[in-house]
């Protein structure tokens, strides 16, 4: 409503997310997270047991991790600030103004670990002899500093998905000790241990020689790290999953897959528990039987490993819907507390960027565009991946949609698929959307987003007259006005849960 | 500045700001200020690394300098990127709107620095590390290192793009895309200004770093002596602020006028005169203080670390000064909007905003969950309710059973939901259907679509929904 709407109308702004998000999380947890204590591992091995090979293995999977980390790593979790203004600048903008301290610590936190991480690997080779032991203790605290990093963003990641007692007193930090927060730890630490093992595993593979007896031995040392996490893996995952909150627990079978593959989600699990069981035979074998590990044996893990980091990412991000920020705002970067509001004077009425503000004959498709730019595009593309003409000739087919029956199903479609938030807004606001979304079956346009042709603004609306003032008065900004000092309190009566929709009469108290 | 069209005056996040506004305007001005001294370095660097490789193709000590220089980038671009985390949080917090609306409207620039950076970053760490390698093709080898020093000198474009676009909200509507906010008035002057800027620190950084004494300057850059390097990176920068005078000038001259104020102009010219100063040491250090050239390294940095907070502060007062007078608005029609859904919460809490509180229970569950795919005679979605009323004719329970736990029976129709509702409301909406269905009630008005006759109202033999799913 109140920024410009970037918008992908072929791919959607979730795989540029998602794409940005998931290369990271694989980089950190298997190349930082989890790989520093395994490298400093090997290294104090390397040094308790006087064998040169263990220090060069050590330094050689190090020197990968340190060129991915500070290139690719690095880059990607700044794109994960740059793709989520983009994607949903309301939803970032209110999590910083939560968690600016907790974002500030990391901060601190990332400029040590990247600090760490270059002296560990550039005095690698000069800190050697009686430096030695000081060089494992930088190691030591790189290990720590990365953990620290994951484990203050952790926390936003848990109060997304459930705010807890937020909502009631937002203060920060009931948003930081959120009911996910622990359990999503303790199963994300072990969970990038077992993922740098496999990691490691290909690696070791990699960087000694065939015929070599130190060859079975590395295979060996990889894969017994990777078999200690696991038992620590999967009962934090047992505990996270029983934490995952009722609600989002009836979107989880929703969430394994897509909507239409539904009825799939039990053989997707057992997809799971296989994977998971390859994973662990493999690292079985790699420390029983080292030297007759074949060659694809050293592929798998790695693969099943990223493969389920994704997959949890996935679920993650999916389970939370219909909200972005747990009970305060919806996917669509509105507020629940605001839709009694917007269900009186339109959605149309407070946007910024709307070419048209009361609808009218004439303008009823423009101002259908506008609702679909402000309700749906967060998701949603009109034709492209997770498009609406698809979603909707999946339910009514290809013959020309009847306007009554596309608009009954958005004005309801929240109670029979609880992982959309309701369209917010006017009923004849609703009826523009819907003109819109038919128009859109006849005639299939792309809908190009703010980065390519601009913003509008309503015509009628002229600069306010204290920007003259302003102007006269050099200063008349500065030190800045104060931005709200009445803080709104979502939710906070109770009852009138900010979930209540006005198009949602299954709500009503009765 | 003349004003033409309508302004947007968006409303802000609607929470309150966690950090005391001076103790974030000092976190911005600082944090940048530390942020764009390593950039300066990062940039500089990998330009000053390929200029001496390329004079080293005549004068060979200049290669080892060169890779002496490269080295130092590796660290120095690491702190660039994780010393910017600071100031984005610190801007993305305090300017939320203002720099949000920038990044979306040149978004595909945006994004793109991520990865441009990151393919940068690997450029530089490959030129880096095939100095040996690709001894033999050295052109190739500078080549591929100004592909990298090209790269860090396009990205920051992109950045004064949007740090020049939020502070004009009325350029807003104006703007298709990234390259139209090279137009805005300061863009290309700042440009030139933070180029010359990058240029002339990063020399003064190899003087205090490279040649500090007891750096082993023999093994490091064999072929120079330390007062040469010295003298030689010194040139560099008193030329680097000959010209920076020039361009900040022409900075001061292009800003929009709305955001000038007397004290800004006055912090902006106190660093300007420090640079002066810094001037006459640097031309002293060139042609005068030989052989211990050096002596003055403290002051000139001093004098520029003072240079660099004035403008660093002289920014911040225009910043505030340009969009004062959009904040207020900005305030104001936030706080308006907060009152008013608040007002609107409480009337939709006590009940007056319920339109539907009239209906009866079962109709309103089965407006509210059913409607949209099953109409009274045609199939919508799911079956008609006509069908329904004949399978389950005084069976309202085998709707709820079925409602709560759908099988997938016919393979022209998608899956039903599951709904988890309570029994009641469920029983209730079971009860309404078989009403409708079997014509005891009148059916609701909608859908009443045109072509509603032209639908099929004919299906095949339905099997029994409330049983379990054939094998």
């Amino acid at each position: 409503m109140d920024f410009p709407l970037f918008h992908l109308d072929l791919v959607g702004n979730r795989i540029m997310f998602a794409v940005i998000a998931i290369l990271h999380v694989l980089i950190n947890h298997a190349l930082a997270v989890g790989a520093i204590p395994l490298i400093t591992l090997m290294e104090w091995w390397g040094q308790r047991t006087g064998r040169s090979e263990w220090d060069r293995l050590a330094y050689r999977i190090l020197a990968v991790c340190f060129i991915v980390t500070t290139s690719v790593g690095a880059l990607t979790g700044v794109g994960i600030w740059f793709s989520a203004s983009l994607a949903n600048p309301s939803a970032i903008g209110s999590l910083i103004r939560v968690f600016f301290w907790a974002w500030f610590f990391e901060w601190l936190v990332f400029v040590t670990e990247v600090s760490l991480i270059m002296a560990y690997f550039l005095t690698w080779k000069s800190w050697t002899g009686a430096r030695k032991p000081a060089h494992i203790g930088l190691g030591v605290a790189l290990s720590i500093m990365s953990w620290l990093t994951m484990a203050v963003i952790v926390a936003i990641l848990g109060f997304m998905m459930d705010t807890g007692t937020w909502p009631e007193a937002p203060t920060f930090w009931r948003g930081v000790l959120n009911p996910i927060y622990i359990p999503q730890l303790v199963f994300r630490t072990p969970g990038a241990m077992v993922a740098a093992g496999a990691f490691a595993l290909l690696l070791a593979f990699f960087f000694t020689r065939k015929g070599d007896g130190f060859r079975a031995q590395a295979v060996r040392f990889t894969s017994a790290w990777t078999l200690g996490w696991v038992p620590l893996c999967a009962a934090g995952a047992w505990w996270y999953w029983r934490v995952v909150p009722e609600a989002m627990g009836a979107n989880v079978a929703v969430a394994l897959t897509t909507q239409a593959f539904e009825s799939w989600h039990r053989t997707v699990g057992y997809l799971i528990l296989a994977s998971a069981g390859v994973l662990v035979l493999v690292s079985l074998w790699g420390v029983t039987a080292p030297r007759r590990l074949p060659r694809l044996a050293l592929v798998l893990p790695v693969l099943l490993a990223f493969a389920l980091l994704t997959y949890f990412e996935r679920v993650r991000e999916f389970v939370r819907k219909p909200y972005v920020i747990g009970r305060y705002m919806y996917a669509n970067g509105i507020r629940p507390a605001d839709y009694p509001l917007l269900a009186t004077d339109g959605v149309l009425a407070h946007a910024t960027y709307t070419p048209v503000r009361t609808i009218t004959d004439a303008n009823r498709l423009a101002a259908g565009r506008a609702m679909f730019n402000i309700a749906c595009t967060r998701c949603h593309t009109t034709t492209g991946v997770n498009g609406v003409v698809k979603k909707l000739t999946d339910l009514y087919g290809t013959d020309p949609w009847e306007r009554e029956v596309v608009e009954g199903y958005l004005r309801t479609m929240h109670n029979t698929r609880p992982f959309m938030p309701p369209v917010p807004g006017t009923e004849a606001e609703l009826a523009a959307l819907t003109d819109y979304l038919l128009e859109l079956q006849r005639n299939p346009q792309r809908l190009p987003g703010a980065q390519s042709v601009g913003v509008e603004v309503p015509d009628q609306e002229t600069p306010a007259a204290s920007r003259a003032d302003a102007s006269g008065d050099l200063h008349a900004g500065r030190g800045g006005p104060t931005l709200l000092a009445r803080p709104v309190t979502p939710g906070s009566d109770g009852e009138t849960s900010p979930q209540v929709g006005t198009h949602d009469p299954l709500a009503s108290p009765h | 500045m003349e004003l033409t069209g309508p302004i947007p005056i968006p409303h802000d996040i609607p929470l309150p700001l966690p950090v005391d506004q001076v103790v974030a305007q000092a976190l911005i001005v600082l944090l940048f200020l530390a942020h764009i001294l390593f950039v300066g370095f990062m940039v500089g660097g990998s330009v000053l690394t390929v200029v001496c490789e390329a004079i080293g193709l005549r004068r060979r000590p200049f290669d080892g300098l060169a890779r002496t220089i490269a080295a130092t980038v590796t660290v120095n671009k690491s702190l660039a990127v994780v010393l910017g985390v600071g100031p984005l949080l610190a801007i993305n917090m305090l300017y939320t709107v203002y720099f949000y609306s920038a990044n979306a409207l040149t978004g595909y620039a945006w994004i793109s620095i991520v990865p441009l950076v990151t393919l940068a970053f690997l450029l530089t760490y490959a030129h880096k590390y095939s100095w040996e390698k690709w001894a033999a093709a050295k052109k190739a080898h500078i080549a591929l290192g100004t592909c990298g020093a090209l790269l860090f000198l396009f990205i920051p474009l992109i950045f004064l793009g949007n740090i020049n676009l939020m502070l004009f909200p009325e350029r807003w509507t104006e703007v298709r895309g990234f390259f139209s906010t090279l137009l805005l008035a300061n863009v290309l002057p700042r440009y030139l200004h933070f180029v010359v800027a990058c240029m002339l620190v990063t020399p003064l950084f190899l003087v205090g770093w490279l040649t500090r004494s007891g750096s082993p300057l023999e093994t490091l850059v064999p072929g120079f002596t330390r007062p040469q390097l010295r003298r030689g990176l010194y040139l560099v920068t008193f030329w680097g602020v000959c010209v920076q005078v020039g361009a900040g000038l022409l900075v001061l001259l292009t800003l929009p006028v709305h955001g000038l104020s007397h004290l800004m102009v006055a912090v902006i010219l106190l660093g300007a005169a420090c640079a002066l100063v810094a001037l006459v040491l640097l031309r002293r250090e060139v042609w005068v203080t030989a052989p211990d050239v050096g002596r003055y390294f403290v002051p000139i940095v001093a004098l520029l670390t003072v240079t660099a907070l004035c403008m660093g502060y002289g920014r911040h007062l225009y910043r505030e000064g340009a969009i004062g007078w959009h904040r207020q608005q900005m305030a104001a029609k936030t706080e308006e909007f907060a009152w008013a859904s608040a007002a609107a919460q409480w009337r939709f809490a006590t009940g007056a905003g319920a339109e539907d509180e009239n209906l009866p229970p079962g109709e309103r569950v089965f407006k509210a969950a059913c409607a949209s795919c099953h109409a009274v005679e045609r199939v919508l979605v799911g079956p008609s309710l006509t069908e329904i009323a004949g399978l389950y004719k005084d069976n309202p329970g085998g709707i709820v059973t079925w409602a709560k736990n759908p099988g997938k029976k016919r393979p022209e129709m998608p899956k039903m939901p599951a709904f988890r509702l309570p029994d009641e409301k469920l029983l209730a909406a079971a009860e309404h259907m078989l009403a409708l269905g079997s014509g005891q009630e009148a059916p609701p008005p909608a859908p009443s679509a045109p072509d509603a006759d032209a639908a099929p109202a004919t299906q095949p033999p339905p099997d029994d929904p409330a049983q379990p799913a054939e094998p």
